[in-house]
């Protein structure tokens, strides 16, 4: 239970300009060991930013990250992923002239063997690891949608938008993260298949220890049945901080979200 | 009939009519004629295709990709038996095959990891200057193919900072500048014969001289590139096996995901840098074993063999074979080093009909002739 109480992801003072722009702006937070935070906030109020500076697309101009007690600020996306960060993108970036398998096995890179010698002459140990991957991949796949476990030799492009959604958090979450950003994985479904999509990842996160998520989403339905705390972004400040419910009813949060519309 | 039996006769078939394609192609002289074969066979490809017997032909290929593989060599093997004697028809051959081993590295560097080389001629070049140079020393010459290799990738490396800092346009404006630089450093350095070029002595195999025909009987007479053409298949066979296994492996994943990604590949903890410096030196290095042999089987290289319009000859074939697609380049190269010799006014105006080739390849099937299947990691497994 101690294990609870751990701290996964810190933010101090977190800042990034783009030229007069300020995305973020002195942004702190804190994310505890299997937390799941929602992240809201009005369009361009820094959420997706705060996302590609975390996971090392974008340098931070100020501020710092700490995941799980290293100072990760300045580390580039590789070392981020390596670490146990993974996320999805806001406007979907799945390989889609790759297989289903494929796309999913650019996410479990960390636990695949990628010497030169090892790949093109142990063919053996090789056919042996791929076969061990697609088991685990097709297992995953399965919990999201059993039909798409059955296609996963054919393109991602030929699939539905909710389709390539699913394959997409599966990519991110195969290589046993320990904390999952999602972002806005809900743009485009129904009520119906918005709700399916929260518990197939509330499913996997039984599965995986202490996996950690924010999750950004317009979808408040969604945020209040999932989330143990939100965070209010406006124009990069974080304006409110709180259970939903206590955010919800916040007066400043009411006008960010009229006065932004 | 049972499927598997229908599936092997389909392939037994195919090989043996595109063997006889290839001879009638390569027999015939008469402009006309030609002509006429040509459109009957696009005639034959276009109709099978209205009629999904292309589509159906390319499943038996898939199910049987050993059988495929054997009775395409074999047909190789028919095609080139059947021109023994013929000194022209063989060296056209050995040309292709050579070329199929550089196009197959531009096709690792380009088609698979998305690093564009507009310096194809020039790698290939490095490999022909090694064996123009070290071919009369008494470095075994087979080795000397190899160190054609390791000295174009060595070459390539000057290149490796510029092609991973720039992407784009900028990359290929800087490997164009290289190979126009590495062309104006061949004509001012005398030491490598400048302007005029280098011989460069035959290739010879523990005694067994490349350069000499082969004398069976009093009335059969080997032409001596069959040697060359022995040797460039087996090249070609090695760097189809080197190519397949790491299409099919994580390496290839990886190189897709650099080509198609950057920032999605970096993170999943890609490494960028490292995926194309390894398919930058891999496919320079394949270019300049290609190239080593064949100054070999030529006995003479000049600069002009490497201008810009052969670098982009090379990418012209991976365009139209299509991207990272290993049959593709076969069918490719061989159109593209064939049709010239054969169809005069293709020579005269060589250059403008590429150009348009391309152009229409690039609007109307940007795939290639033969496009890249999805990868099948083990053949024949689908979980
Ligand atoms: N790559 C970029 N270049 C310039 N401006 C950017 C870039 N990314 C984000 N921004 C700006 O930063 C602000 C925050 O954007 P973003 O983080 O995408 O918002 P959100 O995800 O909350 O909708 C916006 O004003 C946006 O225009
Ligand atoms: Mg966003």
């Amino acid at each position: 239970m101690a294990q609870q109480q751990e701290t996964v992801l810190t933010f101090r003072g977190l800042t990034r300009r783009f030229g007069g722009v300020i995305a973020l702006n002195k942004f702190d937070m804190e994310l505890t060991n299997g937390q799941i935070v929602g992240l809201i906030g009005p369009n361009g109020s820094g959420k997706t930013t705060s996302f590609n500076v975390l996971t090392g697309i974008y340098e931070a101009n100020g501020g710092s990250i700490e995941f799980l007690g290293q100072d990760i600020t300045s580390w580039p996306a590789q070392k981020v992923y390596e670490a146990g960060v993974a996320r999805t993108f806001q406007r979907s970036r799945l390989c889609l002239e790759l297989s289903i398998f494929d796309n999913i096995m650019i996410g479990n890179h960390k636990r695949l063997n990628h010497g030169l010698l090892f790949n093109i002459f142990q063919r053996k140990a090789l056919r042996e690891q791929i076969r061990e991957n697609h088991e685990e991949a097709r297992k995953l796949l399965k919990i999201f949608d059993p039909a798409l476990a059955d296609k996963m030799f054919d393109p991602v492009g030929s699939l539905r938008m909710i389709d390539r959604r699913r394959i997409e958090i599966c990519r991110a979450l195969i290589s046993h993260p320990r904390l999952l950003l999602l972002d806005e994985p809900s743009a485009g479904m129904t009520h119906e298949e918005t709700r399916e999509l929260m518990d197939d990842i509330l499913e996997v996160r039984e599965m995986i220890d202490g996996l950690s998520i924010i999750l950004v989403e317009h979808e408040m339905g969604m945020i209040e049945r999932v989330t143990d705390k939100c965070i209010v972004l406006n124009f990069g400040q974080k304006i409110c901080e709180g259970a939903y419910r206590d955010v919800a009813s916040d007066k400043l949060v009411q006008e960010a979200y009229l006065g932004g519309e | 009939m049972t499927q598997s039996l229908k599936d092997k006769l389909v392939i037994i078939l195919l090989a043996a009519v595109i063997a006889a394609f290839s001879i009638t192609f390569i027999a015939i002289e008469e402009q006309v004629e030609i002509f006429a074969l040509l459109v009957f066979a696009a005639a034959l490809v276009l109709g099978g295709a209205k009629l999904g017997i292309t589509a159906s032909i390319a499943q038996s290929l898939a199910r049987n990709e050993r059988l495929m593989n054997f009775a395409f060599i074999a047909a190789t093997i028919a095609v080139v038996f059947w021109f023994r004697e013929d000194h022209f028809p063989l060296l056209m051959i050995a040309t292709v095959l050579l070329y199929v081993i550089a196009c197959c590295g531009l096709n690792i560097q380009f088609g698979f990891t998305g690093v564009v080389n507009f310096a194809g001629a020039a790698f290939f070049g490095v490999g022909c200057y090694t064996a123009a140079v070290l071919g009369g020393t008494s470095v075994p010459l087979l080795l000397v193919i190899v160190l054609g290799g390791v000295i174009a990738a060595i070459v390539g490396s000057v290149l490796i900072i510029p092609v991973l800092r720039t992407r784009g346009h900028y990359a290929a404006v800087v490997t164009i500048a290289f190979g126009l630089l590495f062309r104006t450093f061949l004509e001012v350095n005398d030491t490598l014969g400048g302007p005029q070029g280098l011989g460069v002595s035959g290739m010879n195999l523990f005694g067994w001289d490349f350069n000499n025909n082969i004398e069976i009987s009093e009335n059969l007479e080997i032409s001596f590139y069959m040697n060359y053409v022995v040797l460039a298949l087996i090249m070609v066979i090695l760097t189809f096996v080197l190519m397949r296994r790491i299409e099919r492996s994580w390496i290839g994943l990886n190189f897709d995901a650099v080509r198609l990604d950057e920032t999605a590949a970096a993170c999943f903890g890609i490494d960028i840098k490292r995926w194309k410096i390894v398919a930058f030196t891999l496919g320079n290095f394949l270019a300049g074993t290609a190239g080593a042999l064949y100054a070999m089987m030529l006995g003479f290289i000049a600069p002009s063999n490497f201008a810009f319009s052969d670098s982009l000859i090379l990418v012209s074939i991976v365009l139209l074979g299509g991207m990272g697609s290993l049959w593709g380049t076969i069918l490719a190269a061989g159109l593209v080093v064939l049709l010239p010799e054969k169809l005069q006014v293709i020579q005269e105006y060589r250059f403008l009909i590429y150009a348009v080739v391309m152009i229409l390849i690039l609007l109307f099937r940007p795939q290639g002739i033969l496009p890249r299947g999805l990868r099948a990691y083990i053949p024949g497994w689908r979980g």
